[in-house]
């Protein structure tokens, strides 16, 4: 009976852990997306299936807003190699291209994983082809994309499905995925109720294995990654004063930077690493900085009476992007680090903040206040042409998955501060709802493989 | 009509939190003996002589009641922060949108907060500055030093000496309204002034 009652705590507690991460519910987006199946991966052991990798590489799929996975009930068949494949009636379905595979288990928890990405169309072609012509290439040749196979762990499932999910993304795009990435968060829980309420957060990109890796009695902002993904810089208030501090997210070390008397605000390291961009305002206002982390020197950049902050590097390390408010309301400029030369880039809307430079330099991603709302918003960097992506409700800290197809920020639904993903091209929508706190300040780390 | 109210209330406010701040060097001590001469209580029927112990007063209460009834009076002119009074700091002061200028039917309060510094040099402020959840976190931590500042920049003005005086921005980091409503974003929009001695 008392063996009973525990199992059952048991239960309720993994039960309210698994609940607490953050489920993505899919908004807008997905009719215009590829048509592919993702046929459950036949397991050759004696154990049955433990991670069903079919389901962690169709929800990869279906979140990048590019791809619409077939529900399992509407496959017409559940193929295991290429000769089951029947092409014809899986275009009858109107499906461009299935995922098969297999799972073997080589020795105690070691497993052997192979799979192929298949067109069918081509399939189709192929078949036909041979039924004419003996010399025509095999289905194999003609039709299979991609064709991996690996040995992993058990605890390593769910990796190798972003993995898996990554070559599919990358052979069917030409664009690289990023479904093996994760986001570092700020959750705030109530502050009447809970004796640490600001928590720093990492979770995969899709919101699993969400860990805390610190919680504080005061404020934290400002999470960002290093572009190895093994350290946060971020601002904590924890000597009821602002500092920046570097915490590598593996073995828990942390680097106090020097605090200087006023702000110490917005740190984002350099592309290669080695320096670190922020805000302080010691000398009287806040102005942007660059710190070289070897030395902990200092350069300023910045020399205005106005508001100066929110710095974000471009991909060449020469330049930063920033908001200032110089010009009456705040907007986005760009100083270049050599020359200090400083120049205005937004004139859309009443204010412009908080940019972000995509991956490939050639756009920003900002949010935009038009009539007193805020949304996401794209521009391109040289004609300045604007795109208002979102309609979600107070929207801000957009950070941008290291291959530039998606954004992930922070924005007011049902009353609470949650995260949401929106595509760069706006098509594609998706809400993070979390159980419990306002979740903040989102940052997309670097890619981890 | 108001500012003939605001007028009165500082005109009592002031002497007294002078007052306060008279004593305050030996301030214990001072009170100790007005309790014995103010309230003795003999029982002449059992031949005793009763007196009351000293309360033990906080000085930052003290000040938080004397600002209290100036800031009460300015708050009930300010129609936004009236209606939500349940969430009102009493030492705090409160701004306009993406503003970080004084409002004029503050500066009674600030005055008050400024003669109380002037006469209790031992006493420091720390203003805290703070903000709606409008705009970006990082933009609103340096407006929310802004809005520390310009009280700052008040109580130097009134004579406070700057060593008084250190400012901090939690931006909208501290909320005293989660409410996300524009009610919950006019009593979030403020500075406030935490004494330290």
């Amino acid at each position: 009976m008392r063996g009973l009652l525990l199992t059952l705590l048991i239960a309720c507690q993994i039960m309210i852990s698994a609940q607490a991460k953050l489920d993505i519910v899919i908004t807008e987006g997905i009719d215009s997306a590829r048509p592919i199946a993702v046929v459950p991966f036949v397991w050759e052991t004696a154990s049955p299936a433990t991670v069903p990798l079919e389901d962690v590489i169709a929800n990869d799929l279906m979140r990048s807003g590019k791809f619409n996975p077939l529900k399992l009930s509407d496959m017409p068949q559940l193929p295991s190699s290429l000769q089951q494949i029947n092409f014809d009636t899986w275009a009858e379905a109107g499906v461009e291209m299935i995922v098969i595979g297999k799972v073997r288990e080589i020795q105690s928890q070691r497993y052997a994983v192979t799979y192929q990405l298949v067109d069918v169309v081509r399939g189709q072609a192929a078949k036909m082809a041979a039924l004419q012509n003996p010399q025509a290439p095999s289905i194999r040749d003609a039709a299979v994309i991609e064709e991996r196979q690996s040995t992993i762990d058990l605890r390593q499932f769910r990796q190798y499905g972003h993995r898996i999910s990554d070559v599919i993304y990358e052979a069917l795009t030409g664009e690289r995925g990023a479904f093996l990435t994760r986001i570092a968060y700020v959750i705030v829980r109530d502050r009447k109720t809970v004796e640490f309420p600001y928590q720093l957060v990492v979770a995969d990109y899709d919101g699993a294995n969400e860990t805390v890796l610190l919680r504080s009695k005061e404020p934290l902002m400002s999470p960002t990654w290093s572009p190895d993904g093994r350290k946060l810089v971020y601002v904590s208030f924890e000597n009821r004063k602002p500092q920046i501090i570097i915490q590598n997210i593996y073995d828990m070390t942390r680097t106090k930077l020097p605090s200087y008397p006023g702000i110490n605000s917005s740190p984002r390291f350099s592309p290669d690493g080695t320096k670190l961009a922020m805000v302080l305002s010691k000398d009287g206002n806040a102005e942007l900085y660059v710190m070289d982390l070897t030395s902990q020197q200092l350069r300023r950049l910045t020399n205005h009476r106005a508001i100066d902050t929110e710095p974000s590097w471009t991909p060449d390390g020469e330049n930063l992007i920033f908001t200032s408010e110089r010009g009456g309301k705040p907007q986005i400029y760009r100083v270049n680090l050599q020359s200090r030369k400083v120049s205005r880039l937004t004139f859309d809307g009443e204010m412009n903040l908080g940019a972000t430079v995509t991956p490939n330099g050639e756009e920003m991603v900002i949010v935009n206040r038009t009539r007193g709302r805020y949304h996401i918003a794209r521009q391109q960097i040289k004609t300045g042409a604007l795109q208002v992506l979102t309609k979600t409700d107070l929207d801000e800290s957009p950070s941008i998955s290291p291959n530039g197809s998606m954004i992930i920020y922070s924005t007011l639904h049902n009353g609470r501060q949650v995260l949401s993903l929106v595509s760069l091209d706006g098509r594609f929508k998706a809400v993070l709802p979390a159980v419990d706190g306002e979740v903040k300040a989102p940052s997309w780390s670097p890619f981890l493989l | 009509m108001q500012t003939n109210k605001l007028l009165r209330s500082l005109l009592v406010a002031v002497p007294a939190l002078t007052l306060i701040a008279c004593g305050s060097t030996s301030n214990v001590d001072d009170q100790v003996e007005a309790n014995k001469n103010d309230t003795v209580v003999t029982d002449t029927s059992s031949g005793v002589q009763l007196s009351p112990a000293a309360e033990i007063v906080n000085p930052q209460e003290q000040i938080r009641k004397q600002i209290k009834e100036v800031s009460g009076s300015a708050a009930a002119s300010s129609s936004s922060v009236e209606s939500t009074s349940e969430y009102f700091d009493d030492l705090a002061i409160y701004f306009d949108f993406d503003r970080a200028s004084v409002r004029s039917e503050d500066f009674d309060v600030l005055d008050a907060h400024a003669a109380f510094l002037v006469s209790n040099p031992s006493w420091s402020v720390v203003v805290e500055g703070h903000c709606d959840e409008r705009g970006t976190p990082e933009y609103n931590i340096a407006l929310g030093e802004r809005r520390a500042k310009s009280v700052q920049t008040y109580l130097q003005n009134s004579g406070v000496q700057a060593s008084q005086i250190t400012v901090v921005s939690y931006g909208e980091e501290k909320p005293v309204d989660t409410s996300h409503s524009r009610e919950a974003y006019s009593v979030n929009r403020r500075a406030v002034l935490v004494y330290q001695q």
